[in-house]
């Protein structure tokens, strides 16, 4: 099959809008199913401070992917959304959810009131995490996809043993990285329990990170068929794995922010191998492979694509600078004033 | 698999619920966030702590809306692909363009600048928090833009042509592809759509100032922040009222040429004739093919479309039956929405000649008025969302018509035919059921903390004076400072009337 620039780029357009989600919005999710750990109502609101201002931008970083997809490869966007029906009706239940907790909860000061949304906040972060998860398996598992382009299986075609794996997974995995972040935000006694959080989110997440390689390696063969024919991509795994490994190193040597980093990467990579995992198809059908939907069949016209990049070409930088922006003003320990929630 | 009617009806009510529902915020916060913009622009400039108080105010309601919009919002993007998959297949090339380039340059922009308006006051200076109130605005305003050109790419299509996609059954699909970006973007009704729906915000974001404010003179209480938040919105709103009927009349004249039928539904003209009337009210009979009970205004459909009563309206009988939009419906919301706009124009006429011969703030019936008008812009937005959205059906994307010949329409798709085909009515339902119950709390949740909100009142300008001269003045300072802990929450901290003894 021959693979046009413009598709290629394009695959992998959405590969950086899905790895900056899944890095952004990951910590802020972590924090969120970190939540209850914090037992004050003053911790409570440094957890939901750290990440006030940020989460609803990073969370623009999903809507963008949404609409890439929707652009560049409508197809699969319709398939995999038609598809994942209830899946996604489910995930938005959680993502509003965890809106709503957020900006309510600061607005009573009543102990039923806050803890509803301290219950609202854990469970709807978990849920999401767990779908994000759950979806991203069920896609490399393969899904029942006709010879239409139309999904013919149920809901419970999409649970299975390995989306159930790579569930967990999500959620181990921005647990670790949203208690990174939570310890790089708070001081004295809550950041010293925060410290013993990351040393088990990170056991929590290597089991996970084992068990879905190993799950991956035995039943999932899509799963490695293109590192035969594009053995570079070893060097991927090799830094991930090394990414992994730096994080307990800079945890022990108390360098919270390059333990940052290093999952920050990890989760780069993972989203990279979900993309070689997959290409150059985007769902892959278990009825017959004759049906999957590619990055060439079910792409939008040559000019769309063209002006589409251009489109990220004037606006990803405005966006990644006002990120930066963003990101500098609000840098620093958590303070609680009278504008937090 | 092919849907079911169930399916498509629910999944045609679940749009219509969640679109409803997510519209009753975006206009706020895209007329609210240009007031504040005014108000803190004010503040700069004069550094009267009355305008910093009301910017103030004004954020802590724009953050509790524009939060509800982003979360209803996201449900919009998702379900394009979730319940219109064959929509989402036929448009895909040129309206997903619309909504990528909606994420890019406006989505991002709002929300990464809103963090700065909502919890910046303390870290940035005055300036740059203006800078980011311009940001905030400028991103809602864009996002009203993309959003409109892809609505109205599917009202008059243009800039495309239609292709057919081999499927690997060996059918094709007929689906759109782009030939020309900007002709797509600048269709035939973009811009009279945009201006039309920008309008209706200004006046609804205004409309809330002004009710709060007066709810706040009738309890006599933060007078003087209500009285200068009166003097900027209540002018403020009369221009858009104004506006709204030129842009109204420009946006009607473009529906007459580009969709005709939907003119002839939302004014029950089921022949085709010249010197048509104008109806003030009246109950469509489809039946009969007539207005009941109508008051009409002859020959002013036509002097309105074409400047001469001699202007010919094309009726509803020149198409198929299958191929006509509800009447009854689009009728009597389009009516709603006009005398609405009446009213408004009326009330805000009034109030604005009052307001400079300085009797306004005593005329407390005026004021009254004023604390529910509140809901005549929202409605009014609803409603002509309600005549744009029903008098298109029954295409989902509009079909080509070639001189004249409404009888055969060119290429469109029908919205039974944009449905899923892989989504049961089963889910459908589960779907409703959980998003009405989630939007139904929301809800009320939302109007109970907005009415908490409102009845705390803003700062007081002296508290605000105290507060920068303790600084040594400016918030520049304070961004050094460790702020207080004792407060509650961003909102109740200093909430109330700023009376307390020192």
């Amino acid at each position: 099959m021959e693979i046009p620039f413009l598709n290629m780029l394009w695959f992998i357009l959405l590969g950086v809008l899905l790895a900056g989600y899944a890095i952004l919005d990951g910590f802020d999710l972590g924090v969120g199913i970190l939540h209850l750990g914090a037992k004050t109502d003053r911790e409570r609101r440094i957890f939901m401070n750290s990440i006030g201002p940020l989460w609803d931008g990073n969370e623009v970083w999903l809507v963008t992917f949404g609409g890439a997809l929707f652009a560049a490869f409508h197809d699969a966007y319709a398939t995999a959304f038609s598809g994942f029906y209830l899946t996604f009706w489910l995930l938005l239940a959680a993502l509003i959810g965890r809106a709503v907790s957020m900006e309510f909860r600061s607005k009573l000061d009543t102990p039923g009131w806050r803890k509803l949304f301290d219950y609202g906040f854990f469970s709807a972060s978990t849920l999401a995490t767990l779908l994000f998860g759950v979806a991203v398996g069920s896609t490399m598992s393969g899904l029942k996809i006709g010879d239409d382009m139309e999904y013919h299986g149920t809901f419970f075609d999409l649970l299975g043993v390995f989306p159930a794996i790579t569930g967990v997974f999500a959620v181990a995995m921005f647990a670790m990285h949203g208690s990174i972040y939570l310890y790089l935000k708070t001081e004295g006694d809550l950041q010293k329990r925060v410290h013993g959080w990351m040393w088990r989110t990170f056991g929590f997440f290597l089991a996970m990170f084992v068990i879905t390689t190993v799950y991956a390696l035995v039943s999932v063969p899509a799963a490695t068929d293109n590192f035969r024919d594009y053995p570079w991509c070893w060097v991927v795994v090799i830094l991930n794995v090394l990414a992994i490994a730096n994080i307990p190193r800079a945890i022990y040597l108390n360098r919270p922010a390059y333990a940052f980093i290093s999952s920050c990467c990890s989760i780069a990579a993972f989203v990279f191998l979900f993309g070689v995992a997959l290409y150059p198809n985007l769902l892959v059908s278990s009825i017959d492979p004759a049906y999957n939907l590619n990055i060439v069949n079910a792409a939008s016209s040559r000019g769309t694509l063209l002006i589409m990049a251009i489109i990220a070409a004037v606006g990803m930088p405005f966006v990644l600078t006002y990120t930066g922006i963003i990101y500098w003003t609000f840098r620093g320990k958590v303070e609680i004033g009278k504008f937090s929630y | 698999m092919e849907s079911s009617d169930t399916a498509i009806l629910l999944s045609r009510l679940q749009f219509a619920f969640t679109i409803g529902f997510h519209y009753l915020f975006p206009p706020l916060t895209i007329g609210l966030g240009l007031l504040m913009v005014i108000m803190e622009g004010l503040y700069l400039k004069t550094r009267d702590f009355q305008y910093e108080a009301m910017a103030k105010f004004w954020t802590k309601i724009f953050a509790l809306i524009f939060a509800i919009g982003v979360a209803s919002g996201i449900v919009m993007e998702f379900q394009f692909g979730t319940n219109w998959a064959s929509y989402s297949r036929y448009v895909g090339d040129i309206f997903g363009a619309a909504l990528a380039a909606e994420g890019i340059f406006a989505f991002f922009l709002e929300s990464g600048f809103l963090a700065v308006l909502v919890f910046g006051w303390d870290r940035v200076s005055p300036r740059m928090h203006f800078f980011s109130t311009l940001m905030v605005s400028l991103g809602s305003i864009f996002s009203a833009v993309w959003i409109i050109v892809a609505n109205s790419w599917q009202q008059t299509p243009a800039g495309f042509k239609i292709v057919e996609q081999m499927l690997p059954s060996g059918a094709s699909i007929p689906v759109a592809e782009l030939t020309d970006f900007w002709v797509a973007v600048f269709n035939h009704s973009t811009l009279h759509r945009l201006s039309h729906t920008l309008v209706g915000a200004m006046i609804a974001g205004s409309f809330l100032v002004i009710s709060v404010s007066a709810f706040y003179l009738l309890k006599k209480r933060h007078e003087d922040f209500a009285k200068r938040n009166i003097r900027i919105a209540l002018p403020f709103a009369m221009v858009f009222c104004l506006l709204a009927l030129v842009t109204g009349d420009v946006q009607g004249k473009n529906v007459a040429e580009h969709q005709p039928a939907k003119l002839a539904a939302m004014e029950g003209q089921f022949e085709t004739a010249r010197n048509a009337p104008l109806h003030v009210f009246g109950i469509p009979n489809v039946a009969e093919e007539r207005v009941d009970f109508g008051l009409a205004m002859p020959g002013m459909l036509s002097m309105l479309v074409g400047w001469n009563t001699d202007t010919e309206i094309i009726g509803l009988s020149e198409f198929p039956e299958t191929d006509r939009p509800p009447v009854h419906l689009t009728f009597q919301a389009f009516h709603a929405m006009v005398g609405l706009g009446m009213f408004m124009i009326a009330l805000t006429v009034v109030g604005t000649i009052l307001l400079y011969r300085d009797k306004l703030f005593t005329q407390r019936w005026l004021l009254r008025i004023f604390v529910v008008a509140i809901i005549a812009p929202m409605a009014a937005n609803q409603l002509g969302w309600i005549v744009a959205e029903v008098g298109r059906q029954p295409w989902i994307v509009y079909p080509q018509y070639v001189d004249g010949d409404w009888a055969n329409p060119i290429g469109g798709l029908r919205t039974a035919d944009g449905h899923s085909h892989s989504v049961s009515a089963v889910e459908i339902a589960i779907s409703m059921a959980m998003t009405g119950f989630i939007y139904l709390l929301l809800l009320i949740t939302w109007l109970f903390v907005l009415d908490r909100k409102i009845k705390a009142g803003p700062e007081s300008p002296e508290d605000l004076a105290r507060a920068a001269a303790e600084r040594g003045g400016g918030w520049f300072a304070t961004a050094t400072q460790r702020a207080d802990h004792s407060g509650a929450s961003m909102t109740d901290a200093r909430d109330g009337d700023g009376r307390r003894e020192n």
